[in-house]
This record gives C-alpha cells, structure tokens and sequence, in this order.
C-alpha cells in the first residue's frame, strides 16, 4: 500500500493503463492512507468514499472493455472545496453553506469526471478562500504533514496537506492573491496558477472574481502538467475563459530546460520580513539556474510594493458584491427565521451566523471601498495601480523570459501565530499578489529546506499570460537538478506522520 | 394631503413649469434569458424557468446574450443615439429578495446607446422632440407575492412568494433627458412619447411592449419650477405606471400636487411614488432623502461589449421606417386629418388598413370598413381589430364585390356580418345567403338615371325631402322597362341616386 500513494501521478496512470494496477486498488490505497492520517491532518472535509470507488470501478471497466483511456484515467484526486460537485456538499469552508448539495457541477469537476480522474473528496480552505493559513475555515484548521504545529498555507492548505500527507498525487487548488502557490511552497509541493481566463471558473464558488483563478496541484511539474491539462481550455459557460489553445504544458514538463533563457530577479521580492533561509535557498535557486545555462537579469518593477495595498481593495470589494447573494433565503443556513422575522432580520441573522471573522471584514471594507464619495480614491485607485503593475510586468517580459522569487517571505508559521493579526497574515502573500493583479501565470516548487527551521522554501517562476508552457519547461529543469543534487524528492525528508 | 385640496391644473400651470424625466423598462422579446439560455415564455408555473445562473447560486456565471445586445443597439439607432464603441456591464448592489444575487447586473456610466431623441406628435399635429440621455442593458429581477398585508406590499406581509421565471428577462431602460418647455401639454407630451417609443419598439419587432403584460412599464420624474426659473425643483419618482393613460394621469396629479404643496409653502420630498389606478392619484413611497448607494463597480464576470462599427451600420440598415414617418406617410396617401389619422392609430387599424390596400382594395374603402363597421364589431365584443375574425384579405374581397357592383353597402354590411359569424368567405357568405344584387340592376340605374333626368323638377322636390313624390319617377321607370322592374327596388334606387333615406 504504501508503495501505491508514493507513486506519481504518471507512474499510476501508466500502470493502470498496463494492467499492473487497478483503478480500484489505487482507490482503496488513498482512501485507507487517508482513514489513516485525517484526524491528525484535516486536509479533507468530505470524502466520498463511495463516489471514489465507482468512478474507479467504471475506469477498470472500461479498460477491461478495451476502451482508451486518457492520461490520468484511474488516477485519485482530492478537490477544494469551492469548486461544486453535483449531489456533493460543496462548503467554501463557511458555515453559511453548511448542509448545501449544489444541483450541478462546476465545469472544473466535469472535465476532471470526463477526463476519468477519481475525485477522492473535498479539502478544507480558509473561509471563501480569504486566507494563507487554513485557519479561517469554519470547520477547524489543518495541520502541515512537515509538522503538524504549523500551518500548511492557504487557502488551499486542505489540498497541499493531502499531497504532502500522500492522500492523494492530485489536487486542485484557486488562486486568488497566491492560495496555490503559498500552500505548495509551505508544504515543499507543486502548485501552478494558470493565466487568468486558462481554467473555467463556472462553479468556482466567487471570492474576486477578476483574481480567482483555478490550478492543477501536485508533487511533481509534470504531475501538474498532465492534471493542467485535463482541466484548462476554453468554456462558453465562462465569459471570461480564453478562447485559444491550451499552451503545451506537458510537452514542457517533459522536456525541461533553461538553456539560453533570460530569467528575471526583481528587485522588490526581497527585503524587510523576509526569512533569511528563505532567501539562502532562492540565492542557491538562482545559481542553479545560472548553472544550467540561464542569463540572470535584474528588473526594477516599482509598483509591484503597492501590490498588496492595491489588492486589499479590488478583492474585498469584489467579494462585497459576490457574498451578497448568501442571505439565507435560498439555499445554506438560514437563522433566526422563526415566522415574526422579517426577510431583512432573517438575512442579517443568517450572515451573523453563517459569515466568519475574516470573511465580514472584508466583506465592511470592500462595502466601504466601494462607496460613493469612496470608489475613487479606493477602488478606483487601486484599479490604476492594476494597470501600473501590468506594465511592469510587460516592460520586465520583454527582457526577459520568466521571472523568478521566494514564493513567499516566511516558510509555514505556527498555527495561531498570526491568527489575530491580519496585517501579518496578509504579508504572506507579499510575492504571488502582483501575479494575480496583472493576470499571468506562475508556478511555486520546492527549492530546499530553511536551515533554521528545517521547512520546506518555496521557488516561484512566473510567465506572461498565455505562457505557461514556460512555467514547466523551468519548473522541470530546475525540480530535476534539485532532485539529482538532493539524491531524492523534497518531501521525502519530510517526518513519517 | 389629499385629493380634495389640490389646487386645480389651470391653476398649476399658472404659477409653475413642469420639468419631467421619463424612465421606460422595455423587455426584450429574445427567446432565452440575458445572461442563461433559460426560456423566457410567459405564463409558466412559478420557479420552472430557472437555472444556477438566473437563480445566483453559488459558482454560477453570467454569458451575454447576443440579441439582447443586437436589440439594444437597434433601440438606440432607432433613437437617435450614439452607439457606444466599448461599454461594460456594471453591477448594481442593493438587497431584496426577488433579486438573487443581491445585485443587478446593468449598466452605469457606459450605457450601450446615449444622446438621442425621439420626435413626438401630438393630436394636433405638433411635433415636440423629447432628447434620449441614454438606453442601457440590464436583467429583470424575479418577482415577489406578499400574502397577508392590507397593501399588497412587502410591508406588512405575512409571507412572500418568489418567482424567479422573470429574473434575467432583458431589459432596456431607456432614460429622457429632462423633458422642458411641455407646459400645460406635460401629461400629452408623456402620454405621446411612450405611446411612441411602443410604436417603435414594435416596429423594430424587439418586443412586443404590451404595457398591460409589464412587458413595457415607465417611471415618471416630475418636478416643477416657477416661470422664469432656470433651476430645476425637486422631483418625485411615480414608479411603475403601466398604462398610456396612467402615464397621462400621473403627470396631471403630480404637477397638482406640487403645485398645491409648494403654493401652500412647503417643500417637496423626494421620494418614490405609487400610483393609483383607481383615482389616478399617487400615494408617497420610499423617501429617497439619503440617495441609495448602489455601490456600482464594473462587472468582473463579463468582458466589454465592444460593437464594431461594421456591425452598427449592418443593423442600421436593417431599421425599419420609424412609425411617425410612416404616419405621416399614409396620411399623405390616404388624404386623412392629422385626427383622423390619430383615431387609425388609436384603434389599432393602421397595418390592417396597409394590409387591405396591399390585398387590392383601394385606401378610401378600406379605411371605411375597417374604422367602421369593423370597428364598431369589435367595440361591441370588446376585442382589438386585429382579433376579429376577417383577414384584411377578406375585407378587400367585399371592397372589390362593391366595386363591381355586385355588392351595395347594405348588402355588404350583411356579407361582412357572415364573414364574422364564422360562415365563411365573402363569397361564400354571398352565395349562402343569396345575397347578390339583381343582374340587371345596371340597367335599372340606367332607366333610373334617365327618368331623373328627364323630370327634373320631380327630383328636386324629392331632394328637397318630398319622398312622396318618387312615385311619378317610379312610374316613369316602369314605363320604360315595360313594367319588368322590381318597384320597390327601382323606388330604393331612385331614392339611392337623389341622397334621400327612403
């Protein structure tokens, strides 16, 4: 058994596909590792133990019958937690859909179903993704397999937990200010996120809708590509979903290399908070890159320091607008409605009851942000930062081919350090922000372990929009230099849970 | 305050200028919904014309339909307007719950088409031009029942029902600049300009606009001023008036109102209105002293709407002859009166009457039947002129039997009267009832028109009214057809020729 979670993503569809596995076994496999390690980790809120192995059941059938199967068919999956699942709950980590079975699945969890990819369960996430910590879901934190005192990052914390915790080779994740990236860099795993408009966002429960952007999470570049793939492409559902080809990812995972590129160091990443392992390992990271045949350019992107000011405004009012629609009145909690309130009463009791700390706060600022006698100097103001940080971004492209920096400034802090000090909890997204900000893509792998603290470091690689075959060319360059230098994968340095 | 102590509109006016700003909600006739292929057909049971999208749910996203926009743009080259080269929904944050999302999705400061104008004609033939601000897209909210109030309204409820079918229909809303210098013709001139806007907005066949269906429903802003005062005062929002006359009501009680309110010293609120069918009066809504604060920001889930001109010229040349030019028209040709020509508008006859002339008939005859003895059917069983049971086709066939002599008025009258029994065709009612005129009856007009002519003192007398003296022509015609004619016949013809009631 232990040998079957150990496996990658590729190494399981591949013996599948010859026979040498069954879908099913692979199944059980994860779903006795996670019976096994759950209560300690919390990474799932929802397994469907049930579903899982059907699905399994049908992708063995359908071998024995002979038909193709695609790349990752058989392989298990364990899902966030905001994408819907027909017949499945679907909680976005808040009480306010507690109980909620979504009526249909979000084109995400098609394409995975179609794609036979087993969706093992749901995984726990800060509160509507507004978090880096996990801390913030309404149905208890999750541990970081590294040391379970720490946290495993967030949003997505419940996904990165699972892959670092061999729960599952496969997870998904939505990256909003760095909710893919910060997690996988915390727990010494692959996450991407895409370019904007690459992954359907039509039943990705809204937090800001111009930043939320779905990703494939894995342990390896070329587990990433091969789940990217499954799930990007164009959806008429989405009206902001791109309608081009996906990029060649996979054929990048598995043919990495930065021979001749250009890779940027800007100036901005680095600095005041942050870690001094973090940045050993980044330096040691941009050496290897010089070793293997990268040109190191230094880039000098201002506006990237208003990031996070910027970000503070366009997310919470966005997300002001897109929680107004959870007042009880249709589908989740419903309080307080005992037939003398009115529909108002109900509503503010319901939000009361149903919204966590984090998530009214932001939901107050965003409401302010977006006042009249207010929208301009905030929204309005931090729409024009947007516009200044794209620009940096494209003056940096066009001297060089990606960027690279510490995915984010701390490795993982301790569970409830930063709990009640938002200012320092957002800082952890000092370096993923102006991604998001300005729509491109970029990619967070492990780069080693802070000697002070023996946790995994993060290396980020971002790419212009529509680029994010580049991602993956460097991403498996570098995780194969680092492999071959280290004589095995990060996480197996990681305590036996 | 109440109705009693208005002061009267005469008066009104004396003291005051009407200022007025018209908001008219159009909703499209598009088959699915503006942001969800849900089906947008009437009359089904509550709830059963939803998806995630028009529902909000959670995860769910909006897609544009394309002929919401298409019928947009058409609205506004109808109107005058510019056509916005990029524009972007906006959303338009407030709570109630027929509204899922707990916003609208619309437009705020990038309308798809603004600065226009539409000319208006009054009854007597005055043409006054009301300037178009702007025609925006938004989606129709659901619509709530409240059950147990006195009112009707939420207020007071016991519990409410909610149906989403309308949420996401279509909507235009289409905004006037300020409407100034109507005077005293304010309520005509509001009256006039919706029953226009419904006239195009059908022409350009992007709705139907039945005003009775909500499918067309106007707000009136309505403030007055003093003569000789630039300034505007301060103004009432009457929401939902859903009738022509409604429209015309509202603005005469509004500008009675304030002019009694403001004569009397005091000042007007700003607020929402209802008004009231019943007396036409309207009743204070919601005070809008602190502007609701809709917290408008760009739609993130929706790309711009960016029309190409190509595209723009495309459907300006697919615009139909606006409805007041082809009025004006068919005045022309027909020869009518600016009021005879209001009474074809107003009893819906016009494209009857097109359709009539166009199956042969000539303009005169069909305006006669159809504005006649149609129109007085169609009175009596209380349905429009168009549902009547006889096809303009039909009409023209009776038109063209008179024509030719084989049908007289009277005979045709009866003809018309089958066709509406559901007997059949003009001819077969012709042929069934037996209802031709006799063969020969030229030949009598002729005998008839020869005695007249040659016993002209006779025929004055009778032309004077001495219908007693038709006997001595009668005589003379049964001399001359060797007594073979129908006397009674020869008597009505007789009678026919000299324009006297037997």
């Amino acid at each position: 058994m232990t040998d079957i979670i150990k496996l990658t993503a590729a190494e399981i569809a591949e013996k599948i596909a010859s026979g040498e596995l069954t879908a099913v076994q692979v199944t059980e496999a994860h779903l006795a590792r996670i019976d096994a390690v759950d209560e300690k980790v919390h990474a799932f809120l929802h397994v469907d133990r049930e579903g899982a192995l059907a699905q399994a059941r049908e992708v063995d059938a359908k071998r024995a019958r002979g038909e193709k199967l695609g790349p990752l068919a058989g392989v298990p999956l364990a899902l966030k937690d905001i994408f819907t699942t027909k017949g499945i709950p679907t909680t976005v980590g808040s009480k306010i859909l507690e109980g909620w079975i979504p009526p249909y699945d979000a084109t995400l969890t098609k394409r995975l179903k179609d794609a036979d990819v087993v969706i093992l369960g749901k995984t726990n996430m800060d509160e509507f993704a507004m978090g880096s910590s996990t801390e913030n879901s309404a149905y208890g934190p999750t541990g970081n397999p590294w040391d379970l005192t720490k946290i495993p990052g967030g949003s997505g914390g419940g996904s990165s937990a699972a892959l670092a915790a061999y729960q599952a080779p496969l997870a998904i994740g939505t990256d909003t200010g760095g909710s893919i990236r910060q997690p996988a860099a915390v727990t010494g795993t692959v996450g991407v996120k895409p370019t904007y408009g690459a992954v359907s966002r039509y039943g990705m429960v809204a937090f800001s809708s111009s930043l939320d952007q779905g990703g494939p999470c894995a342990r390896t570049v070329l587990d990433a590509a091969l789940l990217h793939e499954v799930i990007a492409g164009h959806d008429p559902m989405d009206s902001t979903s791109i309608d081009a080809p996906v990029p060649p990812v996979v054929e990048a995972a598995r043919n990495g290399s930065v021979a001749g590129m250009r890779v940027g160091v800007v100036k901005q990443f680095r600095g005041e908070g942050y870690q001094a392992g973090v940045l050993q390992r980044f330096d040691e990271s941009v050496e290897l890159l010089k070793e293997l045949g990268a040109e190191i350019v230094e880039l000098d992107c201002p506006s990237f320091d208003l990031a996070l000011a910027a970000y503070y405004l366009i997310a919470p009012s966005e997300c002001s607008s897109n929680l107004a629609r959870f007042d009880g009145l249709r589908y989740g909690l419903r309080a307080g409605d005992d037939g003398t309130r009115s529909a108002e009463d109900v509503t503010a009791l319901t939000r009361e009851a149903g919204f966590g700390p984090e998530v009214k706060r932001r939901v107050m600022l965003g409401t302010y942000a977006l006042s009249s006698g207010y929208y301009d100097a905030y929204y309005g103001s931090a729409q024009k930062v947007r516009t200044l940080i794209t620009r940096d971004f494209e003056k940096a492209f066009e001297q060089v081919d990606v960027i690279v920096s510490p995915t984010t400034p701390t490795t993982a802090f301790a569970i409830g350090e930063r709990a009640d000090d938002p200012m320092a909890m957002y800082l952890a997204d000092l370096c993923t922000i102006p991604t998001n900000l300005a729509g491109n893509a970029a990619m967070s792998l492990p780069c080693g372990l802070a000697p002070e603290d023996n946790l995994p470091v993060g290396l980020q690689i971002i790419a212009p929009a529509l680029k994010d075959d580049r991602l993956y060319k460097v991403g498996a360059a570098v995780e194969a230099a680092f492999t071959a230098r280290w004589g095995h994968h990060l996480l197996e340095e990681a305590p036996s849970l | 305050m109440t109705v009693t102590e208005l002061v009267s509109y005469e008066d009104a006016l004396a003291s005051y200028d009407p200022v007025m700003g018209l908001e008219v909600h159009v909703e499209l006739g598009t088959k699915t919904k503006m942001f969800c292929g849900c089906s947008t057909e009437l009359g089904a049971d509550p709830n059963t014309q939803t998806c995630p999208v028009c529902l909000g749910m959670p995860g769910a996203l909006p897609v544009v339909n394309a002929i919401g926009v298409e019928s947009a743009i058409k609205i506004g080259l109808a109107l005058n307007c510019e056509i916005a080269e990029w524009c972007r929904f906006a959303r338009k944050n407030y709570f109630y719950p027929d509204m899922p999302k707990n916003f609208q999705t619309s437009q705020y400061d990038e309308p798809i088409a603004f600065n226009g104008y539409l000319d208006v004609q009054l009854e007597d033939g005055e043409v006054f031009r009301v300037e178009i601000e702007r025609a925006h897209m938004e989606e129709d909210t659901g619509k709530s029942t409240h059950v147990g109030g006195a009112t009707g309204r939420i207020h007071g409820a016991q519990h409410s029902l909610l149906d989403y079918n309308r949420a996401g229909i279509p909507l235009i809303e289409i905004v006037t600049k300020p409407i100034e210098g109507a005077g005293e013709r304010a309520p005509e001139v509001a009256k006039a300009y919706v029953a226009e806007l419904r006239e195009l907005i059908k022409a350009l066949g992007v709705s139907e606009a039945r005003m009775e269906m909500g499918q067309m429903r106007c707000d009136v802003n309505l403030s007055l001023r003093p003569h000789g005062r630039e300034k505007f005062g301060t103004r009432s929002e009457t929401k939902n008036v859903n009738s022509l006359r409604s429209v015309e009501r509202a603005v005469r009680f509004e500008v009675q109102r304030h002019a009694s309110v403001l004569s009397a010293g005091g000042t007007i609120i700003q607020e929402t209105r209802h008004f009231h069918e019943e007396d036409g009066s309207t009743t204070s809504g919601r005070i809008k002293e602190e502007a609701e604060d809709y917290r408008y920001f760009p739609e993130p889930d929706l790309v711009p709407v960016a029309p190409s001109r190509e595209w723009v010229e495309e459907l300006r040349g697919t615009l139909p002859e606006l409805p007041r030019v082809r009025r004006n028209r068919l005045r022309e040709q027909w020869g009518v009166t600016e009021h005879d020509m209001q009474s074809i508008l107003n009893a819906g006859a016009v494209d009857l009457i097109v359709a009539t002339t166009e199956a042969g008939a000539d303009s005169a005859a069909a305006r006669k039947w159809w504005m006649g003895e149609l129109a007085r059917s169609a009175n009596e069983s209380g349905t429009d002129l168009a549902a009547l049971p006889i096809t303009p086709a039909q009409v023209a066939r009776v038109a063209a039997l008179v024509a030719e002599g084989s049908l007289n008025d009277k005979l045709a009258r009866q003809v018309i009267e089958g066709v509406l029994a559901g007997e059949g065709g003009p001819d077969e009612v012709v042929e069934k009832r037996g209802l031709k005129v006799v063969s020969d009856d030229s030949a009598l007009g002729a005998a008839v028109d020869e005695a007249i002519a040659a016993n002209a003192a006779i025929a004055d007398k009778i032309r004077a009214g001495k219908v007693a003296a038709a006997g001595a022509l009668v005589g003379a015609v049964m001399k001359a057809t060797r007594g073979q004619a129908d006397a009674a016949r020869v008597r009505e013809l007789i009678l026919e020729r000299l324009g006297v009631e037997g």
